[in-house]
C-alpha cells in the first residue's frame, strides 16, 4: 500500500501540510518496504482545477492513502470517485509523526461524501 | 455607433448614466442596450418589461465509456482541473471548464465528445418602443463570464446605435466589453478612490485605442483634482452630475432622473449629443 | 485568529470606507489585506510603508518561437479564444485574450510554442500604523484576480504574527475574486445601501455566501436615503436569518475624510457613531471583545 503525506518540505523529518492539493510537497511511503519518496507538488502555482489535478496524479502512482488537513470539494469528488481513503492530521508535527498517528489508529478519516 | 459605458470602480452610477442616456436616446432614436455587467447586470430594474429568455451554453467534455481506456491524457493536458482520470473512471467538473477543446483533441481514443452546458443567458425585452434592451447574466458560480458578454454582444450586432454597459473594474470582461466600441464614456465619482480607479479605467480606454470621456457623478463640486487629471489626459468631462438627496432618492427606487426630474432631460441630451458627435 | 472580510455584491456601497474605519476603532490587534485586487483602494486610506513588492505571475500563456514558426496558422485556427493574432507579419499570441489552455502549444506541428508564466500583476506588503497590510495591484486586462486573492491572504497570514484579526476588503461582484476571498472566512460583513440595484445584488451574494460555513453579517450605509427600501433590506436580513449589525446615516463627513485620506472614524459624526456601534456589535459577536 502506498500511502501520501502532505509536506511543507521533502522527508520523513519535514512539517506534515494542511492543504492538500497545494502542498509544496508530497511524501510517498510504501508500507510493504517502508521506502519513502518526496516530490515537489508541480499544481502548487497552478492557476485553478488543482483538486482534481493532485488526485490524478496520486491515482497514477498508485496512492490508496492519503494523510492532509482539509481536502476541498472537487479533490474529495475525485478522491472517492478513485476509492481512496482520506485522513486528518490535524497536528504540526512531521511527517513520521502523521505517519505514526495513522499508524496506531489515532487519525480520523475525512469524510468524502 | 457603438458606446461602452464603465468605470474603474463600481458603483459610481455607471448603470443610472447608462439608463438615462438610453432613455433619452430613445426619444428620437432607435437604441440597443446591452447590460454586459453580467454578474450583477442590474439595468433591467429600471426598465422592467417582458423578457424572451435564450440561454447561453459552453462546451465542456461528455466522455464515451464504451472506447475510453483510462490512460489519462485528458486529465494531464486540462490545466484547469475539469477532468480527472482516476483507477476505472474519468470525472468531470464541468464549471471549471473553459471549454478549450484540447481534451478532446488530446484523446487517442476519440472518445471525448463536446456537449453544450448552460452558463447563463440573454434575456431581451422592449422596454420602450424605441429601446430594446439585452441583458447577459452568467449563472451563481460560473466562470464563463466572457463567453455570456460576447453572446450578448453579438444579439445587438447590425444595430445602428448601440449602448454596452460595463462591468466595474479592469479586467477581462472589461475588455470584452470595451472591444470594438467607438467611443468610452467613463463615470467617476470626485473621490480619491474614484480619481485612482478612473486612472486606471482611462489607461484601459487608451491602451484599446478607444476614444474616451467622462462623466463626473455625484459631485459635492470640490473636483478639483479630477477635472486636472482630466485636463492632462486630454479627456473631455461632458457631463457633472451633482450629489442630491433628490436625485439619490429617485435613482435609489429605480427611477431615472431624465424623465422624473425637471431639467435633466435636456442636460442627458446634451450629453448625448456631445457622444454621437465623436461617432464614425 | 478569526478572519472578517467586509463585502458589498454591488460596488460603491462604501465597503473600503466600513473596512477602514474597523480597522481604525477596532482596537485588536490585526492585519490587513485589500483583496480588491481590480480597484485596491484600502491603502488609500492607510497611508502605508512599503515593506515588499513581488510580481505576481498568474496562468501561462503561450509563446510563439519565431525562429521555428512555420507560418502555418493551425494554432490560430484551432485556438477557441482568438488569442492568435497575425500582427506584422507574424504569428503572436495576445495575452489579453489568451485564456493559458495549451491547446496552440499542443497542435503546433513545429513545437514552436511554449507555455510561460506571464506577469500580470504586483503583490504588496506594507506597514501602517493600524498593523500589516497585504495589498496587490491587477495589470489592466488581465484575469485571474481570484488567484491574486488568494496570494494577498498568504501573504496577510505571513504578516499576521499575534494578531488576533485578519480583516480583508473584499471585492465586489459574486465572481470568482469574491468566492476567492470569501473562502476559509469565519465571517463576512456585507455593506449594502438602500436601492433597488443593491438589494438585488444582496440577494445573489447571500446564495454564494452560503455556499461556505461563515457567519453573515450585514450593515446598511446611508440607510436614511430610502426608507421604504431599507425595510426591504431589513425584512430580507430577517427573513434569511442574517444579523443586522447596524445603519449608518448619510453623512457628507464620509467624502470629506474619503478625500482627506482618512477612516472617517478620526471624525466626529453620525457615520463615526453608528461604526463605534457597529464595530461593538460585530467583534463581541465574533468574541474578539
Ligand atoms: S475543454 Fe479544455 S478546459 Fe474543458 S475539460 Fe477539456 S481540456 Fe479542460
Ligand atoms: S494557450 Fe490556449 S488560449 Fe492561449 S493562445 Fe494558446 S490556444 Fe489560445
Amino acid at each position: 500500500m502506498i500511502i501520501c503525506i502532505t509536506a511543507r518540505a521533502g522527508g520523513m523529518d519535514a512539517q506534515a501540510e494542511q492543504r492538500f492539493a497545494r502542498a509544496p510537497y508530497f511524501t510517498f511511503v510504501n508500507t510493504e518496504t517502508g521506502a519513502s519518496e518526496s516530490i515537489e507538488n508541480p499544481l502548487i502555482d497552478a492557476s485553478g482545477g488543482v483538486g482534481p489535478r493532485a488526485v490524478q496524479m496520486l491515482s497514477d502512482r498508485g496512492v490508496t492513502v492519503v494523510i492532509t488537513g482539509h481536502v476541498g470539494g472537487n479533490a474529495a469528488r475525485a478522491l472517492a470517485a478513485g476509492g481512496f481513503k482520506a485522513f486528518a492530521y490535524p497536528g504540526s508535527g512531521s511527517v513520521a509523526d502523521a505517519l505514526a498517528a495513522y499508524n496506531a489508529g489515532n487519525l480520523q478519516p475525512i469524510s468524502l461524501a | 455607433m457603438k458606446i461602452a459605458i464603465a468605470s474603474g470602480k463600481g458603483g459610481t452610477g455607471k448603470s443610472t448614466v447608462a439608463a438615462n442616456l438610453a432613455w433619452v436616446l430613445a426619444r428620437s432614436r432607435d437604441i440597443v442596450l446591452v447590460d454586459c455587467d453580467v454578474e450583477e447586470p442590474n439595468l433591467h430594474l429600471y426598465f422592467p418589461a417582458e423578457e424572451t429568455d435564450v440561454p447561453v451554453t459552453a462546451l465542456v467534455p461528455e466522455i464515451d465509456f464504451e472506447r475510453c481506456n483510462f490512460c489519462g491524457e485528458c486529465g494531464k493536458f486540462c490545466r484547469f482541473g475539469a477532468l480527472a482520470v482516476v483507477k476505472d473512471t474519468v470525472l468531470t467538473f464541468p464549471y471549471l471548464c473553459h471549454s478549450c477543446g484540447g481534451c478532446a483533441l488530446v484523446c487517442p481514443r476519440g472518445a471525448i465528445k463536446e456537449v453544450p452546458r448552460t452558463i447563463g443567458k440573454v434575456s431581451c425585452s422592449r422596454p420602450l418602443p424605441r429601446l430594446v434592451l439585452i441583458t447577459g447574466v452568467l449563472n451563481e458560480g460560473e466562470v464563463l463570464a466572457p463567453s455570456v458578454i460576447k453572446a450578448a454582444k453579438m444579439f445587438a450586432e447590425g444595430h445602428p446605435l448601440i449602448m454596452y454597459d460595463a462591468s466595474p473594474g479592469i479586467a477581462c470582461p472589461v475588455i470584452d466589453t470595451l472591444e470594438g466600441s467607438d467611443y468610452c464614456l467613463l463615470v467617476t465619482e470626485s473621490t480619491p478612490f474614484g480619481l485612482h480607479d478612473l486612472r486606471l479605467a482611462a489607461g484601459v480606454a487608451e491602451e484599446l485605442g478607444i476614444p474616451a470621456g467622462v462623466v463626473i457623478n455625484r459631485s459635492d463640486g470640490k473636483d478639483e483634482e479630477t477635472v486636472a487629471f482630466c485636463r492632462e489626459h486630454d479627456l473631455p468631462i461632458l457631463a457633472t452630475i451633482p450629489f442630491s438627496r433628490e436625485i439619490a432618492s429617485i435613482q435609489n427606487r429605480g427611477g431615472l432622473i431624465a424623465r422624473d426630474l425637471p431639467g435633466w432631460e435636456e442636460r442627458f441630451a446634451a450629453l448625448s449629443d456631445a457622444i454621437l458627435e465623436v461617432g464614425p | 485568529m478569526i478572519r472578517l472580510a467586509v463585502i458589498s455584491g454591488k460596488g460603491g456601497t462604501g465597503k473600503t470606507m466600513v473596512a477602514a474605519a474597523l480597522a481604525d476603532i477596532g482596537g485588536v490587534p490585526q492585519v490587513l489585506a485589500d483583496c480588491d485586487v481590480d480597484a485596491a483602494n484600502l491603502a488609500l486610506l492607510l497611508d502605508p510603508r512599503r515593506l515588499t513588492t513581488e510580481e505576481f505571475r498568474g496562468l501561462e500563456v503561450g509563446r510563439i518561437d519565431h525562429d521555428l514558426c512555420s507560418d502555418c496558422g493551425i494554432c490560430a485556427d484551432r485556438c477557441r479564444f482568438g488569442a492568435i493574432v497575425h500582427r506584422d507579419d507574424a504569428w503572436v499570441v495576445d495575452t489579453l485574450h489568451c485564456e493559458g489552455c495549451g491547446v496552440c502549444a499542443y497542435v503546433c506541428p513545429m513545437g514552436a510554442i511554449e507555455m510561460v508564466p506571464h506577469v500580470c500583476g504586483e503583490i504588496y506588503t506594507s506597514e501602517t500604523d493600524l498593523g500589516n497590510l497585504a495589498h496587490a495591484r491587477l495589470f489592466p486586462g488581465s484575469g485571474n484576480s481570484g488567484l491574486l486573492v488568494v496570494e494577498v491572504k498568504k501573504r496577510a497570514v505571513a504578516l499576521s504574527e499575534g494578531a488576533d484579526l485578519m480583516l480583508a476588503d473584499g471585492p465586489p461582484g459574486i465572481g470568482c475574486p469574491l468566492i476567492a476571498t470569501v473562502s476559509g472566512m469565519n465571517a463576512v460583513l456585507i455593506v449594502t445601501e438602500p436601492g433597488i440595484a443593491a438589494l438585488h445584488d444582496l440577494e445573489r451574494l447571500v446564495t454564494v455566501c452560503r455556499r461556505f460555513e461563515v457567519q453573515i453579517f450585514v450593515v446598511i450605509n446611508r440607510f436614511d436615503l430610502a426608507d421604504d427600501i431599507c425595510r426591504d433590506i431589513e425584512e430580507f436580513c430577517a427573513k434569511e436569518d442574517l444579523t443586522l449589525a447596524g445603519k449608518i446615516p448619510f453623512d457628507p463627513v464620509v467624502v470629506e475624510a474619503v478625500r482627506a485620506g482618512e477612516p472617517v472614524t478620526r471624525r466626529e459624526s453620525r457615520a463615526t457613531d453608528a461604526l463605534h456601534g457597529i464595530r461593538d456589535r460585530l467583534y463581541s459577536d465574533l468574541g474578539l471583545i
